[in-house]
């Protein structure tokens, strides 16, 4: 995604023009902690997926064997776009799989 | 006589106006569309005369009567944010109780017009002049014009459309004039030839809602877009001097009546001078006058413009001088000096790298009379002044 644009091109007053503005403003920069997903805890219940208040926890089609041998069709990652580090994936995931690293370390 | 100068082309006729009624006068020549206006004394009459103008047929605006002074800008912002040419005016109080809304229709960017005659700030209650509410606004991002009589008020709000609507700039302008002195005072005011004010200010275009093209005005902004929309509007104002003094002297050449952000007096050989606005400059003119005639090298300037600070024109003046004093008529509470406008000379010539003594006069607080001689005695002070020091004239210890 590239970054904001200058202030030579912003609409004067701050005023939207055209629809997607959600989609430009990227909630990820809010982020002082950002979740990581550790794989081959995570259980896929899709607990995260369903409590992220962005909406962003992905669940993506890519197959994946865990360290013990569980296969697993599905892979939860996170859009760092959007995510705004809150942490509540990390609170409700009953496995403990999501670790929120600090970004300025 | 007024009616017949007034929508039709019939030349220029001179009338007799107070301040208010000329204001009043202008909105209507310049064919507003839409105006959202409460009373307080002393801009009332604005408000009456406008309203007679709509009830007899004679300006087809839509006159909102609002609840207050607050509600008045906003409606007056819903007017320019569908593209309307919007007018209110107020004072004191009613500026304070628009605070907020001021910061708004600076951010929205909206071409809004508004005339304020100044009134001292509560409390205590004082309905008389100081230009303690102006000042108070000053850092809202309204460009603020100053007039010192009727006719400048009169022609100021005719530049004021054309300065606001100019596409470089969309800038909501204030012109601001002293309460009473000016508001109340009739004196002879030219009224220009309606087509020509007309063909003056042409209505402009601007970022106005339009559902055949849909948007958004007024959303949040966060961190990473909020910065350079409020630079852009820092820019937008800072270059809006070259379009003021742009305007200020296309208005000159076709009606005759020259302006300039800033105008000197008796300048080209002075070594003292008085730093004016508002109705003080008409005293101190006639202080140079008796200042010269006793031997002192006096001159002074005015500021037509307070916002944006026309810092280059008054550097021009002032960095050669001997000393100079600033009259400021409101008290800026703990600041490092108490006239506002004293402080923006300073940090102005501070900023040039030009030194000069200067004195802080304050005066005519809450309509305490000023007299001529006065600044005869603020020339005489010019003339043994080393450090830069604040008088509070005439007040009782
Ligand atoms: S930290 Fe918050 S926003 Fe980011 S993925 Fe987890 S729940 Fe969603
Ligand atoms: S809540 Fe935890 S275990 Fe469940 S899908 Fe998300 S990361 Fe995996």
């Amino acid at each position: 995604m590239s970054s904001p644009p200058s202030w030579k091109e912003l609409v004067i007053g701050g005023t939207i023009i055209e629809p997607g503005s959600t989609v430009n403003v990227r909630t990820g920069t809010w982020r002082t902690k950002k979740p990581v997903i550790n794989q081959d805890a995570c259980t896929r219940c899709r607990i995260c997926w369903e409590y992220c208040p962005e909406g962003i926890i992905q669940e993506l089609d890519k197959p994946f064997v865990s360290r013990k041998g569980i296969k697993y069709a599905v892979t939860y990652e996170v859009n760092y776009d959007y995510c705004k580090g809150c942490g509540i994936c990390a609170n409700e995931c009953p496995v403990k799989a999501i670790d929120m690293v600090s970004e300025y370390e | 006589m007024i009616e017949k100068a007034v929508g039709k082309s019939t030349g220029p006729t001179r009338v007799a106006l107070t301040g208010n009624y000329a204001a009043a006068y202008a909105a209507k020549m310049a064919d507003i569309d839409l105006v959202a206006i409460y009373p307080i004394t002393p801009q009332t009459t604005i408000a009456e005369k406008l309203s007679e103008f709509v009830a007899d047929g004679e300006l087809a605006a839509e006159l909102i009567h609002v609840e207050s002074e607050h509600s008045a800008l906003s409606a007056t912002i819903g007017g320019a944010a569908v593209g309307a040419r919007a007018f209110t005016a107020t004072s004191s109080q009613g500026l304070e109780l628009m605070h907020e809304i001021l910061h708004i229709a600076a951010g929205l960017r909206l071409p809004i017009v508004m005339a304020v005659p100044s009134r001292a700030l509560s409390a205590p209650i004082s309905i008389h002049n100081d230009n303690s509410d102006i000042m108070n606004a000053r850092e809202t991002g309204w460009i603020m014009l100053n007039a010192s009589d009727a006719q400048e008020v009169f022609d100021m709000v005719i530049q004021a459309f054309k300065i606001a609507e100019d596409p470089r700039v969309l800038l909501p302008v204030m012109v601001t004039y002293d309460g009473f002195v000016v508001s109340h005072t009739v004196e002879g005011v030219e009224l220009p030839d309606a087509e020509a004010v007309r063909s003056f200010i042409p209505k402009g275009k601007w970022h106005a809602l339009d559902p055949s093209r849909p948007s958004s005005m007024g959303p949040i902004a966060g961190p990473d877009w909020y910065y350079e929309i409020k630079f852009g509007q820092y820019h937008a104002m800072r270059d809006s001097i070259k379009v003021i003094a742009e305007v200020m002297d296309g208005f000159g050449k076709k009606f005759g009546r020259n302006y300039s952000p800033v105008v000197g007096y008796m300048m080209g050989d002075a070594d003292f001078a008085v730093v004016t606005y508002g109705v003080t400059w008409g005293f101190v003119k006639t202080a140079v006058d008796r200042a010269r005639s006793m031997g002192i090298k006096a001159g002074a300037i005015k500021l037509n413009v307070i916002r944006p600070f026309p810092s280059d024109a008054v550097i021009s003046y002032l960095r050669g001088l001997k000393s100079f004093a600033v009259v400021d008529r409101a008290i800026y509470y703990g600041a490092p000096s108490p006239g506002p406008v004293y402080t923006d000379v300073a940090s102005a010539l501070f900023m040039s790298g030009h030194a000069v003594p200067a004195l802080n006069v304050i005066h005519g607080i809450g309509q305490r009379t000023m007299y001529i001689n006065d600044f005869v005695e603020v020339f005489k002070e010019l003339t043994k002044l080393d450090e830069s020091k604040v008088i509070f004239m005439g007040v009782r210890e």
